[in-house]
């Protein structure tokens, strides 16, 4: 009971400040001071607080969107385990549900976006879908890895099997797949090299001229939602990439957030060492991610 | 054809009576004749009057450094266009046709350039009323027709802080087939409110025609000045004046090598490029106060002068920000991700660039030796040499690498300058201006090369004051660079020339 209790406060409350470690790393590489840590409770509290513009264009697919999106994350959020803790909800199979409900935040992003009828948008959405078509692969190869190596079909069960000793059985599909999760993660948190969180560049962006039209509380929640998404799947890196387990509850979940914060200095510093990649390389690295995890998958079949 | 030209010197005037005025057909045949030996259009400008339109042509040959002016007298409300055989002849008729309202037979694309009301009330080539307001930016677009050719509309709003413009793209996918840009939303009559002048305010004026080319625009209209009325500059106001545009031309450079690294998302160059820009503003302020150097330069010096103490104080802060500026640059080309975002982005060729009539960096980058400072030096590069630098592959990186090696000739000019500073005064008081003259002034801004062109009455006040900012003869460059690239590569390509929104408006 405790633990779900800490799950739930830990899912709901830490994921801003993911962004804000990786806004302080980006500032520290620059020379700059950045923004304080907590800057992005600030926006978040700024936006649920001020009204919102709704285009005459739009319909209530637009309003859906956010709405959906948010709730989507946050019932992921209750399926994968944290910090060596089991999920709250668990079942045999939900990691396709898992995956699905990406899908489903997704496709709410995007309709939403088609449905201003604004050019951008349009051409986001379009960069989004196509990209996240070639994501998706990915995800699954990780995940039935992870299955095969538990031999549970469970989210519990996958992410926390990974031990020390895992690691020395199959120490190649292990890393292969740490790999391709890292870029996965990368790519659908729309971090560079895939996409810029802070251009204000329309011509340029994949996910954020998604969300052009959206103003006050739902771009909060989109926001919010964008945080939580990475929280998610900075939460599976680490349950693969940090098979740490010491059998005390309130160490695993000290262990836990220590390693979420490393993992968001990680981010900052290949944001800050690296360019954008130009829009056409985007596929091939995708691509690329999922040949790692396909051949992670195949060291594990034979 | 070398008979109906007439030739001058810049930072020269000569008598309006010696340009020689000749038929309309022989005006053109000898335009597009030296534009086919190499010449380049510097400014093609009309002066309306009541008898009909005066259009005068300055060409300038690269080859033996001459500039020459060609004259013909339009008495017509019709004219025949050159435009589809030169090139560069393109926005100038445009221009020419919305202030003096001529209209250009078989011009390819007729359409207005700034949407502003013709210099003479009802002559309009649109026949657009004269006491409606004229809406910026409607027009007839270039269009592309077929499957999956979709139309992208950007600005005049746009999300970051720049001037307002509106881009037209007609994309295939993501690829871009044709890039029509209109401006004319900063437009504010430069041209028109200098007729009858110079007024008191004028010179501050040309300071801000482009903002961001405050000594550019002011040196040349100094230039105009000191040639109408035959005042010598002193040789310490010369050496301040080079100084001056140089510090400019560093403040601008750095500050678009790091917008260039912003906008590939590269962070360190471009957090470091902000703060560096600032330090050379910096030291222009210690110059004259003003970090863009507005009231440095005045007809016939400048007003301020520098002391000893504040050419040491300014050799100083120049040593640091090369440091400074050294280190942030070297981390873009020794960054792979960088590098393979800006090679072959936004290619020009030399052919393209020549057609175009290209100036500045971008010209420079597509193998283009063009520069005003060693074509037809002014100033003290009459005295002193710097080197241009050119680069062959007209793509983004090439522009980006143009402007630094271009900050770093500047750096060192500034450095070598500052060490043998000349005795004397650093100003002469201006006389009067000759009237029936014509006075031409080219300086090479941080952007290119900026042309002012006046003509006198008989009082010596301006008939006409003609303006050409190098962004008037860059943005065409723009849109060809973007043709058959990526659309998400347009704002690196824009930002790789960097053009001015103000400067082409006036």
């Amino acid at each position: 009971m405790t633990d779900i209790i800490i799950h739930c406060a830990v899912a709901l409350l830490f994921p801003p400040l993911l962004l804000g470690v990786i806004g302080k790393t980006k500032a520290v590489f620059a020379g700059r001071v950045g923004a304080p840590y907590f800057q992005p409770y600030y926006d978040l509290i700024k936006l649920f607080r001020k009204g919102s513009v709704f285009s005459d264009t739009t319909t209530w697919v637009f309003r859906a969107g956010p709405v959906v999106t948010l709730s989507a994350i946050l019932i992921a959020v209750l399926l994968i385990p944290l910090g060596r803790h089991a999920a709250p909800l668990s079942f045999s199979g939900d990691l396709v549900l898992f995956t699905y409900l990406f899908g489903l935040s997704r496709f709410f992003t995007t309709i939403a976006a088609l449905d201003t009828g604004s050019s951008f948008e349009g051409m986001g959405a379009a960069r989004e879908v196509t990209f996240s078509c070639l994501a998706e692969p990915t995800l699954f190869f990780a995940l039935i890895t992870l299955a095969r190596l538990s031999k549970s079909l469970s989210l519990s069960t996958i992410l926390t099997h990974a031990t020390s000793a895992t690691w020395f059985a199959s120490g190649a599909s292990m890393l292969l797949l740490v790999a391709a999760l890292f870029i996965t993660l990368l790519a659908e948190n729309s971090r560079i090299p895939f996409d810029d969180p802070n251009t204000h560049l329309e011509l340029t962006m994949i996910h954020e001229v998604m969300v052009l039209d959206h103003s006050g509380p739902a771009f909060g929640m989109i926001l919010y939602g964008a945080a939580l998404k990475l929280f998610v799947l900075g939460a599976v890196f680490i349950n693969v990439a940090l098979p740490v387990s010491t059998g005390i509850a309130l160490a695993d979940w000290v262990i836990f957030i220590a390693g979420m914060l490393v993992l968001a200095v990680v981010i900052g510093t290949v944001e800050s060492v690296m360019a954008r990649l130009r829009m056409v390389r985007i596929p091939q690295l995708l691509v690329g991610a999922t040949i790692l995890s396909a051949f992670a998958m195949m060291l594990v079949l034979r | 054809m070398s008979g109906s030209l007439h030739t001058l010197y810049n930072s020269s005037s000569i008598p309006l009576a010696d340009i020689p005025v000749v038929d309309s057909i022989p005006f053109l045949q000898g335009i597009m004749d030296v534009v086919d030996q190499g010449w380049r259009i510097v400014s093609y400008f009309g002066i309306p009057d009541n008898k009909g339109v005066v259009l005068i042509c300055v060409l300038a040959d690269k080859g033996e450094g001459r500039l020459a002016v060609t004259r013909t007298d339009v008495t017509d409300d019709r004219f025949p266009s050159i435009a589809s055989l030169c090139t560069q002849a393109h926005l100038f008729e445009r221009e020419i046709a919305e202030q003096c309202g001529l209209v250009f037979d078989d011009h390819p694309r007729f359409n207005p350039v700034r949407f502003h009301h013709p210099f003479v009330p009802g002559r309009d080539a649109w026949n657009r009323p004269a006491d409606e307001p004229i809406r910026v930016g409607v027009m007839e677009y270039f269009q592309v027709a077929g499957d999956n050719v979709h139309e992208v509309a950007v600005g005049p709003v746009h999300a970051g802080i720049i001037e307002p413009g509106h881009f037209r793209f007609q994309c295939h996918g993501e690829e871009v087939f044709h890039l029509e840009i209109s401006l004319g939303y900063q437009h504010r009559g430069i041209e028109a409110a200098c007729i009858g002048g110079p007024h008191p305010r004028t010179l501050q004026t040309m300071e801000t025609a482009a903002g961001d080319t405050t000594i550019g625009h002011g040196q040349a209209y100094c230039m105009i000045m000191e040639a109408l009325s035959g005042t010598k500059v002193p040789p310490r106001a010369e050496v301040l004046r080079g100084i001056a545009l140089e510090l400019e031309r560093l403040a601008n450079h750095t500050g678009d090598l790091g917008a260039i690294a912003g906008d590939v998302g590269y962070l360190p160059t471009a957090s470091f490029c902000g703060r560096i820009r600032g330090d050379f503003l910096n030291m222009t302020a210690v110059l004259c106060g003003s970090r863009f150097g507005r009231g440095l330069l005045t007809p016939g010096g400048t007003v301020f002068d520098i002391t000893n103490d504040l050419r040491d104080n300014l050799l100083k802060r120049l040593a640091e920000a090369r440091r400074d500026l050294t280190d942030a640059v070297e981390l873009l080309w020794n960054s792979p991700s960088v590098m393979g975002r800006l090679e072959d982005t936004g290619s020009l060729t030399l052919l393209q660039g020549l057609d175009l009539g290209l100036v500045g960096p971008p010209a420079r980058a597509c193998g283009i030796k063009r520069d005003v400072r060693n074509d037809y030096p002014f100033g003290i590069y009459r005295m002193t040499n710097v080197p241009v630098a050119t680069s062959f592959h007209g793509d983004v990186c090439a522009r980006t690498m143009i402007r630094w090696q271009e900050a770093l000739k500047s750096m060192d000019f500034i450095e070598e300058q500052l060490r043998q500073m000349p005795g004397g005064g650093h100003r002469r008081q201006a006389s009067a201006c000759a009237g029936h003259r014509l006075a031409l002034a080219m300086t090479e801004g941080w952007r290119g090369e900026i042309c002012h062109v006046a003509v006198t009455d008989a009082t010596g006040r301006f008939v006409r004051y003609k303006i050409v900012d190098p962004s008037f003869h860059n943005w065409p460059g723009l849109a060809m660079a973007l043709r058959g690239q990526q659309i998400s590569d347009f704002p690196l390509c824009n930002k790789s020339f960097n053009l001015s929104y103000c400067g082409f408006d006036l």
